[in-house]
């Protein structure tokens, strides 16, 4: 076994992997970016190298400064965790050549399953099922129509060179075909300058079903049983299971056998995952196979109590896998939820900054918490914005639920907004319970799984009170500790709201039985409440509701109550209207990122609405629009510059009748 | 360490029959406060907010740290007087923390009479001067008022204690570095002109606040010269051209947080009396001494029943508690504060004056502020009493209040009545506070005996005369005496003139005494000096 591994990757799986090694008593080195030199990680390993600027493409992706570091180091492997460059096949080899182990398997694997049409073909060779379809050269319609029966209606059509579903079309009838695929055609031609289409079999409603599996250099192959990860959002899993669910024993049984197969076509080795299409009855389609540790292991090895990453090392270290298939079973059942610093009411806009507040479940038997961060810790722009993952096991899926549903309500973030709200709603989802889940599941109970986070009234009367409990708490002497008290009088206080640019004033008069709060010309009677720290519990009338409540920043609340996270943002009056003004004109960055154009010049006009500035920011790009009717004054930044959030990106003054109009 | 053991019971029908007159009390209190607040009425408070200004009241709220205590001070001031609707005299002051400084806060409401200064309210507002000043308290002035009342001009103007002293006490106290600050909300006319313009600081309101020694009609009239408020004496006038005002504010919540802003930095520490410590509540509960006060004044009760619910942890270390026992007196300590207490327990003798006497000696040699409880009817009468020299000791505790720089507190739980009203610090003997119940009385004698000694007075004349006095018309002038002194010597009556700083519910006494002392700690407590003892 080695002595010494190096971790070429970052947050919660470089601390994964590193508490394995370290229970096996191998030394562990990290590699850092700029950003992460106070990370969890970097301080769990034994070694750390700086390897250069926050962005991937100057660190965790360049495979020499992670080769000088692991020589320099004298680590025998290097693990490269998931994303990055773990199916960097290029990589693999220059470790290879560099005498040092890549923990994965061999380059022509990587090479093998990295082109899907050619891993497509090599499938249908080993008689592994994909999903039938036709990509001929022939272009003709009366081609497409003969193929498109062959694999029955409904089919895709898909441009060749498409992407991001520009040129594809959905064909449910032959009638239909020439028509829909002349004006694919043309809209392909326009956008990609390729006018060429493949058929795809269609499947309406499929379930993501992937197996795990692991091969050793002895000629050794088993899998790890499967997993369902069709509840996705945007081809991003949310929430991943093991066994998959609702899954008839047949099929089960093909899906394991095909996973085999598909590995064996490639030799691998180490672990890996076959990912497929279940169409929910008894077909299951080939669909990529993934050459590394996937981000939901967690699970996998919930029900099989086998530490994946231990075996990864035995595997890379020349040793033949521990169990052979029939010694591996399947106890129980396993759920893991990511949470993401992403607002799913935003169309999960990445959300960044520090971590204010980090409340977790505490881990047990049935709960477990793979994370890579802190309290205070940041998330920063450059990387993947999952904060940590949850994981929760039981006998069977209901019990395995329940405690997911239960640990999901402990879990409290604040400083950025997170996809926790949404992960709840489907954890508690009748339909996600009675296994009923297709990739479309998130679309489908959208109303119900993602509801409008505007405030309402009532919680805005409860944060107002929260608050006050929380200033009450943190108040020391005499004149704090009798609160808002008057002589003779019921004690009053005022408390703003802002929402959507108007102020909401909540009224609070306190009486010697009961405070009533008004706000937005409703009434609430606050009958008893008790708080300690951040949390407690307030009676609204005869109904108890249990209240947590951060402040990350000074005019920033998050409250969670009755399964509902609220954030407020306070306003206090008596900063003056010039004072607000002095920026009032000017736009700033949403988020730190990168200005990528600048679309317009100082000194000119524009109109209401108008780009003046894009920025990137997580992949993701910003349009910075002109608020109204202006001229731009001043652009602050040019294209490459990093801009932190709430940067003045550019000095604009509104025109007056911009101003009256808006 | 003694704990004081209550003998009350909550189920006796004597303190079930104080406590239920005492709520009627209280309802009447709580009802005519909520009149006070609510200044000159809807029609001028909504007339008031549709300006976008803020009421008197929330302009403090907005003021001090939010969630804090406020220790308003003479709320019922003109209660009852002039037209009977002058509210508060039209101007509220009290203590409240303020960027967590200790500051005396006198707001002018408009909406009273447009803010004009009655006799009251020049009582009111030197009154809270006063305390500013005996207590080092820095002042903030939200200003918004007409001036003098004009038909009570002879009332309100010329005199020592009149409008001229608000601002000889503004010049007295920036003097003594007593920090002034103005906030301009409203009109600022003529004398008015002077509170901002003698502060050591001032914010005004823009399109609000005027500042200016004569307003636009008078200028017309004087000079013909025809110009709008704001031209003549708006904030942009003052804090550009005139530099009458230093700050210009948006609106008067910009105002206040301005003036929050300059008391920030004040860079100011009040006076270091000591740290409090831990604070334990009362081992009895405050509440019960609403059915402890008694409704018949003539009744006697235990006055320890009172300590006992008022000091922390119920401890009381008595002083002779076996001597001149009709003055309960003894060590403290009030929300953490060590304090020292006379409490009457029955009429004064030449004892009890000189036990008196001697604990206030005690108590100003080491430095601990004094808390009088009164229920006195007075000193003892008769020939035994002169003979024994009460006069003469009754002095001495007088000598001893009178000189007492230790910081005073008063609180009036019963009859406040004579030489006894003297002798326990009543408001001519400058208290820091003084606080009444309200089943309190204050006269120079009770009702029935002003009215006996007027009737035997009047009876012995008639019978030098030969006359004779029939017995229902006599009855008729002393019910005639009983009832004047009667409704003179009634809490509102008291507070209405400013002979108290407040009429407070008996189960509010711990925190309002506490609020006092607090602030009477913010000044560092001098050397005590007394004069000649009578021995």
């Amino acid at each position: 076994m080695f002595k010494k591994i190096l971790i070429a990757n970052r947050g919660e799986i470089a601390l994964r992997v590193m508490r394995t090694a370290r229970n096996l008593g191998i030394k562990t080195v990290a590699v850092y970016s700029e950003a992460d030199r106070h990370g969890a990680f970097v301080e769990f390993a034994d070694e750390a190298i700086f390897i250069g600027p926050a962005q991937a493409a100057q660190s965790y992706l360049r495979g020499e400064k992670i080769l000088a570091a692991a020589e320099r180091t004298g680590a025998e492997a290097i693990h490269p965790g998931y994303g990055f460059l773990s199916e960097n096949a290029q990589f693999a080899k220059l470790c290879a050549k560099a005498g040092i182990v890549f923990i994965g398997p061999k380059p022509e694997a990587i090479i093998a399953m990295g082109s899907k049409s050619a891993a497509k073909d090599l499938m249908v060779k080993a008689g592994v099922p994909v999903a039938p379809g036709y990509q001929g050269e022939d272009q003709s319609v009366e081609t497409f129509l003969t193929e498109a029966e062959k694999i029955s209606y409904p089919v895709l059509l898909k441009a060749v060179s498409g992407g991001g579903g520009k040129g594809m079309r959905l064909v449910e009838r032959a009638e239909d075909l020439p028509e829909a695929l002349a004006s694919a055609q043309r809209e392909a031609k326009a956008a990609f300058g390729d006018d060429r289409f493949l058929i795809e079999k269609f499947i309406g409603t499929p379930r993501h079903v992937e197996v795990q599996v692991f091969g050793d250099s002895h000629g050794n192959m088993v899998h790890l049983f499967e997993r369902d990860c069709s509840v996705q959002r945007r081809h991003q899993k949310v929430i991943e299971e093991a066994p998959a669910p609702n899954l008839p024993d047949a099929v089960r049984a093909h899906l394991h056998e095909a996973a085999i197969k598909a590995a064996r076509a490639v030799d691998y080795m180490g672990a890996g995952t076959v990912e497929f299409l279940y169409d929910g009855a008894n077909q299951v389609y080939f669909m990529e196979m993934n050459t590394r540790l996937q981000v939901e292991h967690p699970v996998t090895e919930e029900i099989t109590g086998i530490d994946l990453v231990e075996w990864q090392l035995l595997v890379a270290a020349g040793e033949a896998l521990p169990l052979t298939q029939d010694q591996i079973t399947c106890t129980g059942h396993a759920f893991e939820a990511r949470i993401y610093a992403e607002d799913p009411n935003q169309d999960y806009r990445p959300s960044i900054g520090p971590l204010h507040r980090l409340t977790l479940p505490a881990a047990s038997a049935s709960v477990r918490i793979d994370s890579g961060v802190r309290e205070g810790d940041e998330i920063s722009p450059f990387y993947d914005p999952m904060i940590l993952k949850l994981i929760t096991s039981g006998k069977n899926r209901p019990e395995a639920l329940s405690v997911m549903a239960r640990a999901l309500e402990e879990v409290k973030i604040s400083g950025v907004t997170t996809n926790t709200g949404l992960l709840q709603k489907i954890a508690s989802h009748d339909t996600f319970a009675k296994e009923e889940i297709d990739t479309h599941f998130i679309e489908r109970y959208q109303q119900a799984l993602i509801p409008s986070t505007a405030p309402q009234g009532e919680d805005m009367a409860i944060a107002a009170i929260a608050l006050l409990l929380m200033e009450e708490e943190s108040g020391r002497g005499l004149w704090h500790g009798l609160g808002s008290w008057r002589i003779n009088l019921p004690g009053e206080r005022q408390i703003f709201f802002t929402l959507e640019q108007e102020i909401i004033p909540v009224e609070i008069v306190f009486f010697d039985s009961h405070t009533q709060v008004s706000v937005m010309e409703e009434i609430y009677t606050v009958t008893d409440a008790a708080w300690s720290g951040e949390a407690g519990r307030i009676v609204l009338g005869e109904h108890g509701v249990n209240v947590t409540l951060h402040r990350p920043k000074k005019d920033c609340l998050r409250l969670w109550h009755s399964g509902r996270i609220i954030d407020l943002h306070l306003h206090d009056p008596m900063q003056g209207e010039s004072a607000g003004a002095s920026t009032g004109g000017d736009l700033t960055a949403p988020m730190p990122g990168t200005v990528t154009a600048l679309l317009v010049e100082a000194g000119i006009e524009v109109s209401a609405g108008e780009t003046l500035m894009v920025m990137e920011a997580m992949k993701m790009e910003y349009a910075i629009k002109a608020p109204s009717d202006g001229t731009v004054k001043a652009l602050l930044h040019g294209v490459g510059a990093q801009v932190t959030e709430g940067a003045k990106l550019v000095e604009f003054e509104a025109s007056k009748s911009g101003l009256s109009d808006g | 360490m003694a704990v004081l053991t209550s003998m009350v019971s909550v189920q006796d029908e004597g303190f079930k029959a104080n406590a239920s007159a005492m709520d009627g009390l209280l309802s009447t209190l709580r009802e005519r406060a909520e009149i006070v607040a609510g200044g000159g009425g809807e029609k001028y408070r909504a007339r008031h907010l549709k300006r976008g200004k803020l009421l008197a009241r929330t302009r403090i709220d907005r003021l001090i740290d939010p969630g804090t205590a406020f220790l308003e001070v003479c709320q019922f001031a003109a209660w009852d007087m002039y037209s009977g609707d002058v509210n508060g005299a039209g101007i509220i002051t009290g203590i409240g923390k303020v960027e967590g400084v200790t500051c005396m806060i006198i707001a002018n409401d408009p909406t009273v009479k447009g803010g004009t200064y009655h006799p009251m309210t020049v009582k009111k507002h030197l009154r809270g001067q006063e305390i500013a000043l005996e207590n080092r308290l820095p002042c903030l002035y939200l200003v918004e008022s007409g001036g003098a009342f004009l038909p009570l001009q002879d009332e309100v103007f010329p005199d020592k204690e009149h409008f001229g002293r608000i601002f000889y006490n503004q010049a007295q106290m920036s003097a003594a570095a007593i920090p002034q600050i103005s906030i301009v909300h409203g009109s600022c006319t003529a004398g008015g002109a002077y509170v901002p313009a003698m502060s050591d600081e001032a914010v005004i309101v823009r399109e609000q606040g005027t500042i200016f020694l004569a307003g636009p009609p008078l200028v017309k009239a004087a000079t013909g010269e025809v110009v709008s408020a704001e031209e003549l004496g708006g904030g942009d006038v003052h804090t550009r051209l005139s530099g009458v005002a230093d700050h210009l504010a948006d609106d008067d919540d910009h105002a206040l947080g301005l003036a929050r802003q300059i008391v920030r930095n004040l860079n100011w520490r009040a006076a270091d009396n000591g740290a409090a410590k831990p604070v334990t509540e009362p081992l009895y509960d405050v509440e019960e001494l609403r059915g402890i006060a008694p409704i018949d004044l003539k009744k006697p009760f235990e006055v320890r029943e009172v300590i006992a619910r008022l000091v922390d942890g119920s401890v009381f270390d008595e002083f002779k508690p076996l001597y001149g026992s009709t003055l309960v007196c003894g060590f403290a300590h009030l929300h953490g504060r060590p304090i020292a207490i006379l409490a009457n327990n029955g009429v004064l003798f030449s004892e009890s004056a000189l036990k008196g006497a001697h604990f206030i000696e005690l108590a100003c040699q080491r430095k601990i502020p004094l808390l009088f409880i009164q229920n006195i009817t007075g000193f003892m009468v008769g020939k035994d009493a002169e003979a024994g020299g009460i006069a003469k000791n009754g002095a001495k505790l007088v000598m001893a209040v009178s000189n007492a720089a230790v910081p005073k507190l008063t609180l009036i739980v019963g009859g406040s009545y004579g030489a006894g009203n003297y002798g326990m610090c009543g408001r001519a003997f400058d208290p820091r506070f003084l606080f009444m119940w309200p089943n309190a009385r204050i006269s120079v004698m009770g009702g029935s005996a002003a009215a006996n000694v007027l009737a035997t007075v009047r009876e012995d004349g008639m019978a030098a005369k030969g006359e004779t006095w029939d017995a229902s018309e006599k009855q008729n002038f002393m019910d005639k005496i009983e009832a004047t002194y009667e409704r003179q010597g009634e809490p509102f009556y008291s507070s209405a003139r400013l002979w108290d700083d407040g009429i407070i519910d008996p189960a509010a006494s711990r925190d309002v005494l506490a609020l006092a002392l607090e602030t009477a700690l913010c000044a560092p407590i001098k050397e005590t000096r007394f004069g000649v003892f009578r021995m």
